[in-house]
């Protein structure tokens, strides 16, 4: 196949499906109990130098509790796939957990505007970026779910954007067209919050699924947590929904407002507030230290962050906004 | 007597009157969106809206704040992924491309990723998000922006979503898709368009009480002007009403 041109950064993760197979040919398929807790699943599963990638759409169902684990454990050296990611982006480069990123969306927060901690963290070049699209990474990781090493398509081309990352350009063998060839990329964990799972893993999502139905077929290992715990035969009851099934997945763990401050479709809405809030303090790094200490290194657990940020009179304001109740 | 207006208005309603009724869309949160919720409205009920993050022709009650927030979705058709959207757009399902401001060039490019040098730059922006994909593989691209000499350039400092990139011929000898591009501009200031030969921008209405030596002096290259320009047809009384009473009461675009 003819190559006519390549991106000039680094590539990140080794695109051999053989590897790949070679790691799956070990991976566990007992339908076991996997509950654990989120201080262990990351302990376990996010060491340092690891290779991670976060779930849902920036700040909408997002996996906010392995997010706050991961700096609360000091993670340091991760690299990160930068895949429609904004809160949790945010959150990675206050705990300066991050030394190189497969980038599509970093940065930004959409309309809120940018994080000022994370362009600090960016503009000061110790981040390794290699830049993509947001549909090349959602195809880098299709690829690697259907097991081979690169996907093609129609976008990147002609642009900076190709020429600083790490694509190739083909020509099709069929027709002579020209694509952007886009290497398989294999996290080695991805975080992942749902709607519903069972205790072996078993996921239904409602609403949109993004990338995560990709996500989780090309990730090493998979985290889940789960709004709520439902039993097996519910699952059963309902196959067709079952978007993760078990045999994906390595730990689950039941954190109800696991989404939060992000929201979480037919649950509740985002805090735009506790948002604002991380823009405003981030603007001085003395003020943003100080708000890591009180709502995430000197929290024990999800639950007191959620206090803090308002508890259980919060939520049902969240969940009010998210059903409209307040609409004719 | 004409209703009063603020030009953040102006520039909605300019910009929903470009989509036809019937066709597909894929657009950003903020004005784009509000633009394609005002011509779902006006003139183009059977508009279909799509997001990149897999919502299909929601039923929006309020102006989503993400483009995967769970209004992306309401009361749609469908809620599907990032693959399943672009790849419809890739198919040539996608009719036009809907897309928020940024530094700009004649052709039409668009830097949403750095100022300075790659590698340690002066400012860190987004990047492409999902802009480079919609704007390579949907039909038409609109992009609405504020109309300042500091982001309309001469050439973009980094090219991170195609316009007709250097010219004629170009996006084609890339491989993009043939018969794609940008399609309109929509600034506080005109309408642009892009000159069939060139490729090169051109104004093609301006905004009423806006002058053409404003519009010459807030862009950063050699515009095309023609000698007779339209002025672009101010807000209607319906529209307004529209978008202010159902597209954004709550002021998240139009209140900028």
């Amino acid at each position: 196949m003819k190559i006519v041109e390549e991106g000039c950064n680094a590539l990140l993760m080794d695109p051999d499906p053989d590897k790949a197979r070679g790691f799956f040919e070990k991976k566990s398929r007992a339908m076991t109990d996997k509950r654990t807790t989120v201080k262990e699943a990351v302990e376990k599963f996010i060491p340092d130098g690891c290779y991670l990638a976060i779930g849902g759409f920036g700040a909408n169902r997002i996996p906010t509790s392995v997010l706050h684990e991961i700096l609360r454990q000091r993670r340091k050296n991760l690299g990160f796939l930068g895949h429609t990611s904004t809160h949790d982006f945010q959150i990675l480069c206050a705990g300066d957990c991050i030394d190189r990123v497969d980038a599509s969306y970093i940065v930004g927060l959409e309309a809120r505007g940018l994080s000022p901690n994370a362009r600090r963290v960016m503009e000061s070049g110790k981040v390794k970026v290699t830049e993509w699209t947001n549909y090349a990474l959602t195809v880098r990781l299709r690829a690697a779910a259907e097991g081979v090493s690169f996907g093609i398509a129609r976008c990147m081309l002609g642009t900076d954007t190709f020429k600083m990352s790490a694509a190739k350009v083909i020509e099709c063998p069929f027709t002579g067209k020209k694509y952007v060839a886009l290497p398989a990329v294999w996290p080695d964990v991805a975080a992942i919050h749902v709607h519903e799972a069972d205790i072996y893993g078993n996921c239904h999502i409602r609403g949109i699924s993004v990338a995560d139905l990709e996500l989780a077929r090309a990730a090493k290992h998979v985290i889940i947590t789960t709004e709520r715990f439902v039993g097996n035969h519910a699952i059963r009851l309902n196959p067709t929904r079952t978007v993760i099934p078990f045999y994906l997945v390595d730990a689950v763990i039941e954190v109800p407002y696991g989404s939060y401050p992000g929201n979480m479709a037919y649950e509740y809405f985002s805090d735009e507030d506790h948002l604002k809030q991380w823009l405003t303090v981030e603007k001085d790094p003395e003020e943003l230290a100080k708000f890591l200490d009180t709502y995430i290194y000197n929290v024990s657990s999800f639950e007191e962050y959620l206090e803090l940020c308002g508890g259980f009179a919060k939520m049902k304001e969240l969940r009010n906004l998210e059903g409209l109740v307040d609409r004719l | 007597m004409a209703p009063e207006y603020r030009m953040m208005e102006m520039m909605i309603c300019a910009a929903s009157r470009y989509l036809e009724d019937g066709r597909t869309v894929a657009v950003g949160t903020g004005a784009p969106c509000a633009a394609a919720m005002l011509a779902q409205k006006m003139n183009a009920p059977n508009l279909v809206i799509l997001f990149e993050a897999g919502g299909v022709a929601p039923t929006m009650p309020q102006m989503p704040i993400s483009v995967g927030d769970s209004r992306t979705f309401f009361r749609g058709i469908m809620a599907a992924g990032m693959s399943e959207m672009m790849s419809t757009c890739c198919r040539g399902l996608v009719d036009y491309a809907f897309l928020g401001g940024a530094e700009i060039d004649k052709y039409g490019n668009i830097n949403s990723t750095v100022v300075g040098d790659f590698y340690k730059p002066k400012v860190r922006f987004p990047g492409s998000g999902g802009a480079n994909d919609f704007a390579s593989m949907c039909w038409r691209t609109l992009i609405m922006t504020v109309h300042t000499k500091s982001r309309f350039v001469e050439k973009v400092g980094f090219l991170t979503t195609p316009g007709y990139l250097t010219g004629p011929g170009a996006r084609e000898a890339a491989g993009l898709p043939p018969n794609t591009g940008p399609y309109k501009i929509i600034t506080d200031l005109a309408v642009l368009g892009f000159d069939e030969e060139t490729k090169v921008m051109q104004v093609e209405s301006i905004h009423p009480g806006v002058e053409r030596d404003q519009v010459r002096d807030a862009t950063g290259f050699d515009l095309i002007m023609p000698d007779f320009i339209q002025t672009t047809p101010p807000p209607s009384d319906s529209e307004l009403r529209i978008l202010r009473g159902e597209v954004d009461p709550l002021r998240l675009v139009i209140g900028r």
